[in-house]
């Protein structure tokens, strides 16, 4: 393949894993892992070291939108990003002590499991109303915003956050240890457990990979796995596509978002899957 | 709760959050482009220097990294992007870049305390802190 037509087709392929991640609050790690490996042949560490960049642009790409619909709850994110980047550090002192190809299999279960779930809850346009919990009032944890898609403001207010938050440290742990964004983990605590809007959990999980991933950016940027003629049409590529991402939020329905998390669920389950069984 | 009200039951507090997060994200954004244009100009800089040769693009991609392809110290980065090494250029924006996230949880422990939230302000800069140790834990080698 020509430098040329490797630079247009990582872009563009890019330009879609930023939509996809923006959409969905994951890192874009899902399509660009694959499309740089498999199709273009790039050795699985620059793979590693691209999406670690796609994560930080998607979140940083879409982060002026999504704060500026107010679909970001920035007290959740802090909140629970506290959980998170300290279990980032865990795992990442656990590499070479836990086996990763046994964490991928069971985690690639936990997804699957999930995606069913989700599967099952595929018709909820927004949660139904919930019991205030104590642990939200005292952190001040409710929010609204106006969705575009439905024509009124919606005002919601996250449960069982004391759940949330061991949840919270598990998804650092396995970013961590295994060196993925674990975006759609954290939609998921948010969507299963606090019963945020999905497109809330989309947008605050989409806040909080950028920070979990720069806590580990460094490390992959001093091992030499973030090379700059990968990394660069990746970055460009994910920018444009996580500003589309963000158009395409305001107007699409709950509902759709839902579909569109849970097909991703499921090819990211059996990614997973496949690593840990195939190393 | 679920509310169908029109944006009544908006509490002050969180409007304020609202301005102050928009005024945060406008410094990100500043982040986003000009690392954007670096990125965008270090690539067209390797495009005009080698015509993005193919012996290049297999030698890179087809062996794990051994030493990285840029300089990896800060101060490298720069005198090299000042001599307009394109793989330096496009480093030095990657780590602009890299930095926003980091730099928005900074900005946003101003905020809070300006909005009077030492709550949120100290559960801000514990994530700064945890962030801060995560980079000294990647200097040190793991």
């Amino acid at each position: 393949m020509s430098g040329i037509a490797f630079v247009l087709v990582t872009f563009l392929s890019s330009v879609l894993a930023g939509i996809i991640g923006a959409l969905l609050g994951l890192g874009g790690g899902v399509v660009m892992v694959p499309v740089l490996t498999l199709f273009m042949g790039v050795h699985i560490y620059y793979a590693i070291g691209a999406s670690i960049v796609s994560v930080i642009a998607t979140s940083s790409g879409a982060a002026v939108a999504y704060v500026r619909d107010r679909l970001t709850n920035l007290r959740v994110g802090m909140l629970l990003e506290m959980a998170t980047t300290t279990g980032a550090i865990a795992g990442a002192l656990l590499i070479g002590i836990v086996n990763p190809r046994w964490l991928f299999v069971i985690f690639g279960l936990v997804l699957l499991y999930s995606a069913v779930q989700m599967f099952q809850k595929r018709k909820e346009e927004l949660p139904p109303p919930v019991e205030p919990d104590k642990f939200t009032r005292r952190f001040r944890l409710r929010g609204s915003y106006y969705d575009h898609a439905l024509g009124r403001e919606v005002t919601y207010e996250p449960t069982h956050v004391a759940y949330a938050f061991p949840a919270m440290f598990g998804t650092g742990l396995i970013s961590g240890l295994l060196g993925i964004g674990s975006g759609a983990f954290k939609v998921l605590a948010m969507d299963l457990i606090m019963r945020l809007p999905i497109k809330v959990s989309s947008a605050t999980s989409n806040f909080m990979i950028g920070v979990t991933a720069a806590a580990s950016a460094e490390i992959y940027f001093l091992r030499g796995y973030i090379e700059p003629f990968v990394a660069a049409p990746v970055a460009l590529g994910v920018l444009v596509g996580a500003f589309l991402g963000t158009r395409i939020m305001v107007r699409i329905r709950g509902v759709a978002l839902r579909y569109l998390f849970v097909s991703v669920l499921a090819i990211l389950a059996l990614q997973m899957l496949a690593r840990g069984i195939w190393g | 709760m679920i509310s169908l009200a029109q944006g009544k039951e908006n509490p002050p507090a969180a409007k304020s959050l609202g301005e102050m997060e928009v005024a945060v994200s406008r410094i990100l954004r500043i982040g986003v482009l000009t690392s954007t244009a670096i990125i965008a100009f270090g690539l067209f800089l390797l495009f005009l220097h080698d015509g993005l040769a193919v012996a290049h693009v297999s030698q890179i991609l087809h062996s794990p990294p051994s030493t990285p392809t840029y300089p990896a110290t800060l101060g490298e980065l720069l005198r090299e992007s000042a001599r307009g090494n394109p793989a330096a250029i496009i480093a030095f924006g990657l780590v602009l870049l890299i930095a926003t996230p980091a730099l928005r949880v900074a900005a946003t422990v101003f905020l809070f305390l300006r909005e009077g939230d030492r709550l949120y302000a100290a559960i801000t800069l514990i994530v700064l802190v945890v962030l801060m140790l995560s980079f000294f834990l990647g200097e040190a080698g793991f």
